[in-house]
């Protein structure tokens, strides 16, 4: 029998929390219009920047920011219009997007995919952003996509290299136009091939979290494709500051190469260790040592100083290319700033365009029409070449610059060489390739 | 044999580190009885005295060449540092020097920080519980990163050894090893060599002055010695700026080994305490022995054999616990760490 007994006070309590929790849907939707999430209905319309302020990217993230602000300028019609005079595509016209004055909030990732997913909560929520971008980890764009996803904005992700992102995490609602480990793995092995030969022995050292793990599986893969093999691979937690105790082990592996699976301050470290041990100039099995960087960034770079020279990499881009939109795009970027853009400065606001230009030839911020623009969209004059934009898993697919450390550096930016620029048609795969896993694109969510 | 031998010697490295550190923390903790979160932020206010000393060296005369340009196609700006412009040689052999040189700057910078943080801020809470002084100085910690990260910026800033320590030595042939079987970098010699050096000396300062025997009667019995008409306080208040200077010249010549970021005091701090408690709060025997013990166990616990080894029986990330793994079973067979005495945090 049940004993069940309800007061005055409880009833007034329990009802406060059913009234609050049946109005829920409608204040989280409080700014829908239109069929879709946040739909503006004023004259400007709002962009959240999700980038990190604080935490070891935060400069990083700072060029991030100069390049969407940059953006902003130029969809509002101010400066030079940087790569919109470049861009393929004619319909941005400097009047905002669909006429409307863009403006934007920020937010702070940290580089933590909690606090990522919290300040792009509050912009879409509090704020009333139409679009989130940004980021410059992996797992931050992975749980920031998700989150999009379930909220019905669109994501335009910034510095994100794992394959998961486009592959087995892919959200109908996120777009990549940063390259990723697949593609790395594919471009680096061929030039890894010419340069040390096809009989090389490697020991990986990776970062333990899904960029790290994929980046190993596809460089692993692409050279032992070129007749390489692979004698270990360590993971390292990514906390580690001092790699010594990772690094020491090589020595007596019998490997002749050493991929460092590391980006960010772990590469700095890891890279500075490897050297100060005297690897590259050891000989190991009647060759010189060498050491492989996958994913190259030249703010990163400059942390790891002389370390960095004749060291191949790969990367998304360089400024120091010199097709049209590239040019245009370093002079409107380095006379607002006095320096030349890094790569994550340039993909952030290709994908700030790129939004732009969907929602003008959808004629809509619904997500499901900027979907359906993005899916398969054919461009050039961003700065990589000829770009497509795939359907099956939003990701770009373009040329990759396979890059080595400057031997004599004219400035602290000039710290990488490009050696060779590989054609898409060499880095392309199938969506369903194992290594992208097993994920679900799913269908766009409007919100409502 | 060899791997593991190079291992143990990148251990006895690492855990100088973490032992010139610890023995700072532990000073602090005896003499003031002050749990110091912000110790960390010392060994990185050391690191960058390296940094201010070496842009303060880099200052630069800029000159325009017209026959370059820059990445806009602009004149190039050529900047050479005006301590060679006027030394030449000298200047330059200055700015490679620039690392060891900085310990001149950072003793005395560092034992001022140290006493104006003591006599500020920390003074005021010798009184108080350790959850309180704990929350102040980590509060304290994260002002300093910050306002670090803003002169500074977030991006590594490396720092290179002289010219005459950039290589690596071949231990292994000088005890009848194969030729590369035991190598290991000049600098982190240096390191190890100069951590032990500190250590020594903090140990005959203590032990071998008339300064040193009062603050050790003054870590045993505090209220005794101000009763003899001793000023403890200002002795200790010296003590805390000594300890600064202790993690100060420890984070300088850490700067060739990782380029010194904001962050890297607090990538030390954790690991620093759990070398205190493992070796005996306010032990400074203690901290030095723990210090070398972990970074040594730390060192084996990476070898690819190692942590197959234990990823065969579950435990595939042995090399990111086994410092917390030592420190759980010492503290349970030995509550009061491996040279603990009684009565520290223990009323």
């Amino acid at each position: 029998m049940s004993n069940f007994q309800m007061n005055r006070r409880g009833l007034l309590k329990t009802g406060a929390v059913m009234g609050a929790g049946m109005a829920m849907p409608t204040i989280l939707t409080a700014g829908s219009h239109g069929g879709y999430v946040n739909a503006p209905t004023g004259s400007t319309v709002t962009l959240g920047f999700n980038v990190p302020q604080s935490g070891p990217y935060a400069d990083e993230g700072a060029d991030e920011l100069r390049a969407y602000l940059l953006a902003v300028k130029h969809l509002n019609g101010e400066g030079d219009g940087g790569m919109m005079n470049t861009f393929s595509s004619k319909e941005l016209k400097g009047n905002g997007i669909l006429g409307r004055e863009v403006v934007y909030v920020t937010g702070d990732t940290q580089t933590k995919s909690d606090a990522a997913r919290a300040s792009a909560q509050s912009m879409i929520q509090k704020d009333g952003a139409v679009m989130i971008t940004g980021g410059s980890s992996s797992g931050v764009a992975v749980a920031v996509q998700a989150l999009c996803q379930e909220a019905g904005i669109i994501f335009m992700a910034g510095l994100t290299h794992s394959n998961d992102t486009t592959g087995k995490d892919k959200k109908a609602n996120g777009f990549r136009h940063f390259f990723n480990s697949y593609m790395s793995g594919a471009a680096l092995a061929p030039v890894l091939e010419n340069a040390y030969g096809n009989d090389r022995v490697a020991y990986h050292l990776t970062a333990d979290y899904n960029w790290g793990w994929t980046t190993q599986e596809s460089v692993q893969a692409a050279t032992e494709a070129k007749g390489w093999t692979t004698v270990a691979n360590v993971l390292t937690p990514l906390t580690a500051t001092d790699f010594s105790s990772y690094i020491a082990p090589v020595l007596n592996s019998g490997a002749d190469v050493l991929v460092l699976n590391h980006y960010g301050g772990n590469m700095i470290n890891s890279l500075t260790s490897a050297v100060q041990f005297g690897l590259r100039d050891k000989l190991v099995n009647d060759k010189n040592f060498e050491i492989v960087v996958p994913l190259y960034s030249r703010l990163m770079a400059r942390g790891a100083g002389a370390n960095v020279k004749g060291i191949y990499g790969s990367t998304n881009w360089h400024w120091s290319l010199q097709d049209d939109g590239s040019k245009a795009f370093v002079k409107s970027f380095g006379e607002e700033y006095g320096f030349p853009p890094s790569q994550a400065a340039h993909t952030v606001y290709c994908q700030t365009l790129l939004y732009a230009d969907a929602c003008e030839r959808a004629g809509t911020h619904n997500p499901c029409g900027v979907v359906e623009a993005l899916e398969g969209f054919d461009f050039d004059g961003l700065g990589n070449g000829p770009t497509h934009y795939r359907a099956g898993d939003h990701q770009c697919f373009k040329d990759v610059l396979v890059v080595r450390g400057k031997e004599n550096p004219t400035s602290e930016f000039d710290l990488l060489e490009i050696v060779e620029v590989t054609p898409r048609a060499q880095v392309e795969y199938p969506v369903d390739h194992p290594m992208m896993g097993d994920g679900n694109l799913g269908t766009c969510n409007p919100g409502t | 044999m060899d791997a593991i031998l190079l291992q143990i010697i990148n251990g006895l490295d690492k855990g100088s580190a973490y032992a010139l550190i610890a023995l700072g923390l532990t000073l602090i903790f005896g003499t003031l009885g002050v749990v110091n979160f912000a110790h960390g932020a010392l060994f990185m206010l050391g690191a960058f005295c390296a940094v201010t000393f070496s842009k303060i060296l880099s200052i630069s005369q800029v000159v325009i060449d017209p026959t370059r340009t820059d990445f806009l196609g602009n004149p190039l700006k050529v900047n050479t540092p005006y301590v060679e412009v006027w030394f030449g040689d000298f200047g330059t052999a200055l700015l490679d020097w620039s690392v060891p040189l900085s310990i001149l700057m950072a003793i005395p910078v560092m034992i001022l920080i140290g006493i104006i943080m003591e006599r500020g801020l920390i003074k005021h809470f010798y009184n108080r519980p350790h959850a309180d002084q704990i929350l102040v100085t980590f509060g304290l910690a994260i002002v300093i990163q910050e306002i670090v990260k803003a002169f500074f910026g977030a991006n590594p800033i490396p720092q290179a050894a002289p010219d005459a320590f950039i290589g690596s030595l071949d231990l292994g042939v000088m005890v009848g090893f194969a030729e590369n079987a035991i190598i290991y970098p000049y600098w982190r010699l240096i390191y190890f060599a100069f951590s032990a050096l500190i250590i020594a000396g903090v140990f005959a300062f203590l032990r071998f002055t008339t300064f040193g025997m009062v603050v050790r009667a003054g870590m045993a019995d505090r209220e005794t010695v101000g009763l003899l008409g001793i000023n403890i306080d200002r002795r200790f208040t010296i003590m805390f700026g000594v300890a600064a200077a202790v993690a100060g010249l420890a984070g300088v010549m850490y700067t060739p080994i990782n380029p010194p970021n904001y962050h890297m005091g607090m990538d030390f701090l954790v690991l620093s305490f759990v070398v205190v408690v493992v070796g005996g709060m306010g032990s400074l025997p203690g901290a030095v022995l723990a210090g070398f013990l972990l970074g040594v166990l730390e060192s084996l616990a990476s070898m690819p054999e190692i942590k197959n080894l234990f990823g065969a029986i579950g435990l595939p990330a042995i090399d990111q616990i086994i410092i917390y793994l030592v420190a759980v079973i010492v503290l349970l067979v030995r509550p009061r760490g491996l040279l603990g005495k009684a009565g520290m945090m223990e009323e």
